[in-house]
């Protein structure tokens, strides 16, 4: 009985071993993006790696979404089985670092030159202490307006260059009859707008200062008083329904012409193209008012882990093909980012796509290029939830005024520092 | 892990002069504690062992991974600050708070009106065999269903206030979902919707099993209907509470997902329990150490509600 047990286990063992020296031609690959759009996307990462002969295999995770996806890491990682590589989000990209879980990729960057193509601003997440650790994926800005191009026509609008344009512009909407303002009551949401009225209220200096650099003076300004009362201001042409709406929700309302405008990163542009709408003849697509020239951005990236070597060939393919330049503009066309790289020719890109490559790379020039705090890109999550939680609560009313908020916020990413 | 050696030794026969008799009354004997030692063995590990983990990890400064050196109470210190933040309030204040509101209706109002179903049904009416799981299958759902489609159905833009301003009753307004002062009542009425079905059937079964003589020597005394359930048949369901109340009591704590479905956090977190606020700061803000002390508050408070009455239900057996 024993000796049948043990021969078992050998042979058990035997097949695992022989399993794992298949790993080498093998991507193991944490991610979220499993709907349509995005499925579609990656599938084109697929197929330029199986050309190379590496297969692709998706770690799986339950109940979807980028949360669960990070607690799926995060239990993998405490176990030393790592990814190849996993879809990740900023600070998370360092904190793994940090605690020396990610591998080093500096010799595939330097030979493709990613530190010349790759935007500066960036670098500060896919870089720790010198070494690669990520190849970003895409650049996604959230400063953009997206408009129904039937009713803006309809109301005579024309594009807001400045603050109070914009809400000239709500206010005609709101005289002819339709909701002025999409807005989807999460928090998230609600700050994602708000970082566009920071920048636009405060300039980018002032932006940088106080939501990437997180200086007291500036949190606490006059200025900041400033923009929440224009956040304020902007909450009183939202429909009475909003509180909760998701934001494709909000999007569908733009769409079908319900409401004017929304205020959201350019993946609401996935949900044009899902409609079937074109840019530029069914909807409009302009930086937010007094924010052109700056970019305020977020990224995907794929975080690449310190695997043993047997994977790491399999890694270094991986990343190079993330950031091919054929892979950054197929990719980037269906998912309404524009590519991680400066270089990358824009002729397969819509118009709002072209304007958002062009903003990029003048913003990289122009060192206006800032990291989103909603998205997690200006602050460590920490200090991200907390001014959400800011922003959100002062959307909602259980902060009354914009002194109120102002005091809260300096206390609120004081406490998670 | 004792239990587990104890009986692999019982398992192998170690001579062949004992009688194999004897060697199969031990197995018996040995066999209860042979299947229990497995989910035994599991519940130290996984229940006892990680709330120390918790504990523990709640006195370092752990943030996205568990850090071992302890820091000391900083993370309760920041949560007790934070109980006193109530204007603006903090997530944590909004959290216990709306813990008090859920746990008290939701465990009072399932209570009662389970209660008050059970004895409308026990009333020998026709058709019971069909109106009893119509009750009962709320239960079957899980907090996600329930949780959608209460948020389906109380979205003023789209269930009842969109249905009645269609049919004609234009001034009806019920916006508490979107509402960041009733949000949490919503909950409650999601809550209580799903559980109030089996807590009926739970008192049901208990009604079902009073004596029907004491009932006839009441009435023969003169004992009014009403006299007749609050002296005699309530009196006599206590078990029927207790068990209730301890199925609801860990539902309500425990109820993070009906949250999350049904108002994904409501206006500016106003629906939050103290399991989001668990979920959110351990893992979303990478705040381990304020995420584990919140769990260790979680669990001191149950233990302080449950144990005191479990003792005083439990103590009284022996009458």
């Amino acid at each position: 009985m024993l000796r049948k047990l043990l021969i078992g286990t050998a042979l058990a063992s035997g097949l695992a071993f022989a399993a794992h020296a298949e790993d080498v031609k093998e991507v193991q690959m944490l991610h979220w993006w499993t709907s349509g759009g995005e499925a579609a996307a990656l599938n084109v990462l697929k197929e330029d790696l199986s050309k190379e002969g590496y297969a692709w295999k998706d770690v799986p995770v339950a109940g979807g979404g980028g949360d669960a996806a990070m607690t799926a890491l995060k239990a993998m990682v405490a176990a030393g089985n790592y990814p190849t590589a996993s879809q990740m989000l900023g600070y998370t990209v360092l904190d793994y670092a940090a605690a020396g879980v990610m591998g080093d990729l500096t010799e595939t960057a330097v030979k493709e030159g990613w530190d010349k193509s790759v935007p500066v601003a960036l670098q500060k997440f896919s870089v720790y202490d010198g070494k690669w650790v990520a190849a970003p994926v895409n650049v996604h800005s959230v400063n953009w307006l997206w408009i129904n191009k039937a009713v803006m026509d309809k109301i005579g609008g024309t594009e807001p260059k400045t603050f109070d344009d914009f809400v000239a512009l709500l206010d005609k909407a709101k005289a002819a009859g339709v909701i002025p303002l999409a807005l989807g009551g999460q928090n998230w949401q609600e700050a994602t707008m708000f970082d566009s009225v920071v920048l636009s209220t405060g300039g980018p200096e002032f932006y940088k200062k106080a939501f990437n650099d997180l200086d007291e003076e500036s949190l606490k300004s006059d200025t900041m008083k400033k923009s929440f009362d224009n956040l304020a201001k902007l909450v009183t042409y939202v429909d009475p329904n909003f509180s909760g709406r998701d934001w494709n929700l909000a999007t569908a309302m733009v769409i079908k012409g319900d409401a004017l405008v929304q205020v959201m990163g350019d993946w609401a542009k996935g949900e044009f193209n899902a409609a079937k709408k074109a840019p530029g003849t069914d909807f409009l697509c302009y930086r937010f008012p007094g924010t052109d020239g700056s970019v305020i951005y977020n990224s995907d990236m794929f975080g690449m882990f310190n695997v043993p070597d047997d994977r790491k060939a399999a890694q270094v393919a991986l990343a190079t093909a993330t950031l091919s330049k054929s892979f950054q503009s197929a990719f980037n066309v269906v998912k309404g980012s524009v590519p991680a790289r400066t270089d990358v020719p824009d002729t397969d890109f819509d118009a709002c796509g072209k304007k958002g490559m062009a903003d990029l790379k003048a913003a990289n020039e122009g060192g206006t290029l800032f990291g989103s705090l909603a998205q997690g890109y200006g602050a460590p999550p920490a200090v991200a939830n907390a001014y959400k939680d800011v922003v959100s609560k002062f959307v909602h009313g259980q902060i009354k005024t914009s002194d109120e908020a102002v005091t809260e916020l300096v206390k609120a990413i004081d406490d998670a520092k | 892990m004792s239990t587990v050696a104890e009986t692999s030794m019982t398992l192998t026969p170690e001579h062949d002069s004992r009688p194999s008799a004897s060697v199969r009354s031990r197995l018996q004997d040995a066999l209860p504690k042979i299947v229990l030692a497995p989910s035994f063995a599991a519940t130290i590990v996984f229940v006892y062992g990680f709330i120390l983990w918790t504990i523990y990890l709640s006195f370092t400064n752990s943030k996205t991974f568990p850090s071992y050196a302890i820091t000391g109470p900083r993370a309760y210190q920041r949560l007790w600050r934070w109980t006193f933040e109530s204007d603006p309030p903090s997530s944590w204040y909004t959290s216990i708070t709306n813990m008090g509101i859920f746990g008290f209706l939701y465990i009072f109002i399932c209570l009662a009106l389970g209660l008050f179903l059970a004895i409308l049904l026990d009333q020998k009416i026709r058709g019971e065999g069909m109106l009893r799981p119509i009750y009962l299958y709320p239960m079957a759902l899980s907090f996600i269903v329930t949780g959608v489609a209460w948020k389906w159905f109380l979205d003023p833009g789209l269930g009842l206030e969109q249905t009645l301003h269609q049919w004609g009753w234009t001034s009806f307004h019920f916006d508490w979902i979107k509402n960041k002062d009733f949000v949490i009542y919503t909950v409650v009425i999601a809550g209580v919707w799903q559980a109030s079905g089996f807590i009926m059937a739970m008192f049901l079964a208990g009604l079902r099993g009073i004596d029907g003589e004491i009932m006839k020597a009441a009435q023969i005394d003169g004992a009014t209907t009403f006299q007749l359930y609050r002296r005699i048949v309530i009196p006599l369901l206590r078990p029927v509470f207790l068990s209730a109340f301890i199925v609801l009591a860990h539902l309500a704590i425990k109820s993070y997902d009906l949250v999350v479905a049904l108002t994904s956090g409501g206006p500016g977190g106003s629906a939050w329990l103290p399991s989001n606020f668990m979920y959110e700061y351990t893992f979303k803000r990478n705040e381990m150490a304020v995420g584990s002390a919140s769990a260790v508050i979680m669990l001191m408070t149950i233990t302080a509600i449950i144990v005191p009455y479990l003792y005083s239900e439990l103590r009284e057996k022996p009458r």
